[in-house]
């Protein structure tokens, strides 16, 4: 996933100067990485001992090892000792060196709006491994496969499962797998059966290729791969269908591939394949397809179940979400499952759940590293893959490679023409020839296929390195030709673009409305379509599973009502960010989205800070006695900083603001005897998100006792005085709104010591949500996740 | 233009001559009036050739659904207690996919299953009293169903005024089709209101 970085330089301002300059900074310490990479995959004898054998422990004196008799030498004050550090030297080197290409190539915007980043990095990664072999050095085998398939791929699979949107997947996966499975294997028979037939013509020195060899080698390059189709679909902003269509396929076909390599590897040795081992390989595709699904959906399920119990160690848990995705692959791997499914499966199950547990800081957090490793890792493969191509080892065969880029071409070509034929019969919105000359063009193949080819066995394939130059030569072909010229025929096409506004409540409400219209109807029908699964799914989901999986009382909530919360509080931010402390617009909806849900029968112990309204000299009463406590809350905030994710300092207004609150919030705990203290009861998501995150008093909700089941319904607070002017009393109102979720009476004036202890806690929540920088507006944070 | 009248004994003539009316050729086939005339039979309990209100609310699924009572009282023509068959096959043709490559006729009337009325057999589920907008309580009176009371009634309240102000361009506090229509304008609807009869 390349994330788009965006600097912001007006054109006017940086002069060429200054560009020229930073670029040849740039290229300098490029070059002296070169020269420190080459040196350093070479064994390096010279590092040695003639810095006097100083040893890294720092063991003071000389001790000389090699010629010892007593040499008093002078005491080292500086030495150099590479080997010791080189590894994970090399390693920063080389993850420093694909992130600087990257914020390089927006210094240069004309040729990032031409050549797309793949390209670009393709054609870095040649330089560089030029380089290192000019410099005389063996260039390293970066591309190793242990090291791409175990380090390198899981990062882009789990930011795409993460964040891959369900209901356009859901609502295509019978195309999506038609395209993976029927698709995939009519590429590899096609490609596999015409070569070794070319290879068998006179005169091509080619027939020593049998067919087994041919079919491996057609299994391994037809696969069209997500790393590529992610990094050039990204820039072309295509329309929502065809993005998920090609990149689906490219998901899926990642069982077949690996059952069909495992198949023509196995069998190559002993030279020919029956039918039992035919059907041997169909029983495997399916094990390996939903065994590695089953994997990846049992570790998504323990990830949500642990997030639930995750709120007062906020600071770890968006290692939980990346170590059991990361599990989840390895496990499937372990068993030669499809470890790209399993994580696929894993992201995509635990998404619902547990977004409705983390806190909002949490949840940037996960969203920004994986996006962070995901682009990090797609730039090091595309490096590298320019670096293995310098490296070779190359056979050059003419006739092989052409025929190899031709027939992937042609058969790309005419599966997805027959299969769209066979499609369109089932489908209700039919592919049309643009579109389907889109998923044709957009089959792109990438590192995987040469990173499987690098697996062969130089023993048991001889024509191992032919095979990998035509890998190479494909995917040169593929991305460089294909991935430039997509975005001028998409243009040229007219074919439709993204949407990229964001989705409106009205859009969402009206979209469940016809969810259920369309249930209904399918109903009357009797017809029991993908609405009438989708609805039992739901329901399911609902009753079952949400129980289980999401902490407290927060799995009632309807998406209906989360998505209008996010709303609100993006709004919130917003408006904070531009016009800082003015009064909502419409103070009405915020009063809302402060509020919990709450089912009204219920007891109230899952009411949050619901605060009653209380008059402008109680508040300043109250701050005057919590003034006096400022010394030790400020003793007690700094013993915890290491741990909690505290407002940032610099938002100096709502830092008081915060510590105004702790102090309350101390006061009200040692406070009279009325006072209840609950459990840790988290709230709702949204007003998770807009908690501090892990601040353990932020979860003690103090709330009045209260006698048997409230069933009064509560008053609205005192309408909102018109010259408020900022957020305390936005926040005094909010309150007092809140009470009436525990379904308690309350009287603005009345109930004033109650407001006492409660007042502090008045909705830090806005305060924080307020404070934290916030995720920039995407369009996939607004989609609702569930179904 | 095969209307299977052999395959229907049991429809009187007159809504059989109404089958040949212009607005239902091409959307729906021979094959689905069959399977629908299979369905509608099923739904008669009382074999009158005609449905009530009853026959829909039994079935159960139906009831579960939180805009249930709408959708049935979609089939009635305001007045009429009964629905037959031809009304039947009219109102859910409005779900058949749009044609694309129709060429658009203004002289001929807008067949049933294109967009724009889909949209407006949505609207008319919203708007119940027929005046020809969306009244913040009809909005009100569908969130509060579709919602479940698991919502306070202020929150429903705040998220109707802010559904409102969203949509309404002409500042009247209540949607028309025309602002209806434009805020569905980036749904794909033909995708979203269609379903498949044959199965």
């Amino acid at each position: 996933m390349s994330v788009r970085v965006v600097l912001h330089s007006p054109s006017g301002s940086r002069s060429f100067l200054e560009r020229g300059l930073l670029l040849l900074v740039m290229l300098i310490f490029l070059e002296g990485t070169v020269l420190t990479l080459g040196a350093a995959s070479s064994p390096d004898i010279s590092a040695q001992d003639n810095t006097g054998g100083h040893d890294h422990r720092g063991i003071a004196g000389s001790h000389d090892h090699t010629n010892y008799t007593y040499t008093k030498k002078a005491f080292p004050v500086l030495s150099l000792d590479y080997h010791h550090i080189q590894v994970p030297f090399e390693i920063s080197l080389w993850v420093l060196l694909a992130s600087l290409m990257k914020l390089g190539f927006h210094l240069i915007p004309r040729l990032s709006s031409i050549v797309p980043e793949s390209c670009l990095l393709i054609v870095v990664g040649l330089l560089v491994g030029g380089l290192i072999k000019l410099a005389g050095e063996e260039v390293p085998p970066v591309l190793d496969s242990n090291l791409f398939f175990l380090c390198l791929l899981p990062p882009i699979i789990l930011d795409a499962g993460y964040f891959l949107p369900i209901r356009p997947f859901m609502e295509n996966i019978g195309t999506i797998l038609m395209f993976a499975v029927v698709g995939t294997l009519w590429n590899a028979f096609f490609v596999g059966g015409l070569l070794y037939a070319v290879c068998q013509i006179e005169g091509t020195y080619l027939s020593q290729v049998e067919l087994l060899p041919c079919l491996l080698f057609g299994s391994i390059i037809s696969a069209v791969d997500p790393v590529a189709v992610l990094a050039v679909f990204e820039e072309i902003h295509i329309n929502e269908l065809l993005h998920i269509l090609v990149f689906g396929e490219s998901l899926l076909n990642d069982a077949v591939t690996v059952v069909l390599y495992h198949l023509f590897e196995e069998y190559s040795g002993a030279g020919e394949v029956t039918p039992m081992d035919v059907v041997l390989g169909v029983i495997c595709f399916l094990i390996v397809s939903l065994g590695g699904i089953a994997v990846g959906a049992i570790y998504g399920i323990l990830a949500a179940f642990t997030s639930r119990f995750t709120s007062h160690t906020r600071v770890i848990e968006p290692l939980f979400m990346f170590v059991y995705s990361y599990m989840a692959y390895l496990s499937a791997e372990m068993f030669h499952l499809s470890g790209i499914m399993a994580l696929i499966a894993c992201g995509a199950v635990m998404r619902p759940y547990v977004e409705a547990n983390i806190s909002h800081k949490s949840h940037t957090t996960v969203k920004y590293f994986l996006k962070m490793w995901s682009s990090v890792s797609e730039t090091l493969i595309f490096i590298f893959l320019g670096v293995a191509t310098v490296a070779g080892p190359h056979a050059w065969n003419w006739t092989f490679v052409s025929v190899t880029v031709i027939l992937c071409l042609v058969s790309r070509v005419i599966g997805v023409v027959g299969l769209t034929f066979i499609i369109n019969k089932f489908r209700i919105v039919k592919l049309t020839t643009k579109d389907q000359f889109i998923v044709a063009y957009g089959g792109l193949r990438g590192a995987i296929a040469f990173s499987l080819g690098y697996l062969l066995d130089k023993d048991l394939f001889p024509m191992r390195t032919m095979f990998l130059t035509a890998i190479i030569t494909e995917i040169f072909f593929t991305v460089f030709v294909q991935g430039m010229t997509i975005k001028p025929l998409v243009d040229l096409l007219a074919v439709k673009k993204k949407q990229e506004a964001k989705r409106s409540i009205n859009e969402e409400i009206h979209t469940q409305f016809l969810d259920h219209l369309l249930t209904g109807i399918e109903d009357i029908c009797g017809h029991y379509g993908h609405h009438h699964w989708k609805d039992k799914l739901n329901r399911f989901n609902k009753k079952y599973i949400k129980k289980c999986l999401i902490a407290g009382e927060r799995y009632k909530e309807p998406q209906l009502i989360a998505f209008y919360h996010k709303m609100e509080f993006k709004q919130a931010i917003e408006l904070v960010e531009s016009g800082g402390g003015v009064k909502l617009p419409s103070a009405v909806p915020s009063q809302v989205s402060m509020q919990n849900i709450q089912p009204k029968k219920l007891p109230p112990p899952v009411a949050e800070r619901a605060l009653p309204q209380f008059t402008k000299g109680r508040e300043e009463e109250i701050r005057k006695i919590l003034r006096s406590n400022l010394q030790k809350t400020r003793q007690r905030l700094r013993s915890y900083n290491r741990h909690t994710l505290v407002a940032d300092p610099f938002e100096d207004g709502w830092n008081d603001f915060l510590l105004k609150k702790q102090r309350l919030i101390e006061l009200e705990k040692k406070m009279s005897n009325y006072l209840t203290v609950p459990g840790a009861i988290p709230d709702s998501p949204t007003m998770c998100r807009a908690r501090l995150a892990s601040d353990p008093n932020a979860f003690y909700n103090i709330k009045a006792s209260s006698d048997g089941v409230p069933t009064i319904q509560v008053d609205l607070a005192s309408p909102q005085s018109p010259d408020s002017v900022n957020m305390l009393n936005e926040e005094g109102r909010e309150g007092a709104d809140r009470d009436e979720d525990q379904g308690l009476m309350m009287k603005p004036a009345g109930k004033g010591e109650k407001g006492e202890e409660e007042g502090g806690n008045k909705n830090p929540g806005l305060m924080r949500c307020l404070s934290d920088p916030g995720p920039s507006n995407e369009d996939e944070e607004d989609e609702p996740f569930l179904p | 233009m095969i209307w299977c009248a052999a395959v229907l004994p049991n429809t009187n003539t007159n809504s059989m001559n109404r089958w040949f009316s212009c607005f239902l050729f091409n959307i729906v086939t021979p094959a689905h009036i069959v399977r629908l005339y299979d369905r509608f039979e099923a739904l008669d309990k009382e074999k009158t050739g005609h449905l009530r209100p009853q026959d829909f609310g039994a079935i159960n699924r139906l009831a579960m659904n939180p805009i249930g009572d709408r959708i049935i009282g979609a089939f009635f023509s305001p007045g009429q207690e009964t629905v037959d068959f031809h009304s039947f096959v009219r109102i859910l043709a409005h779900f058949r996919p749009a044609d694309k490559k129709r060429p658009k006729d203004p002289s001929m009337p807008e067949p049933v299953n294109s967009r724009t009325s889909k949209l407006k057999f949505a609207f008319q589920l919203y708007d119940q009293d027929k005046d020809g907008k969306i009244s913040r309580a009809e909005l009100l009176q569908v969130l509060r169903s579709m919602l479940e009371m698991q919502v306070t009634e202020e929150q429903l309240e705040s998220i109707a005024d802010r559904t409102i102000q969203e949509a309404d361009l002409d500042k009247d506090d209540a949607i028309s089709f025309e602002e209806f229509r434009k805020s569905l304008e980036k749904v794909n609807i033909d995708h979203k209101m269609s379903i498949r009869f044959l199965r």
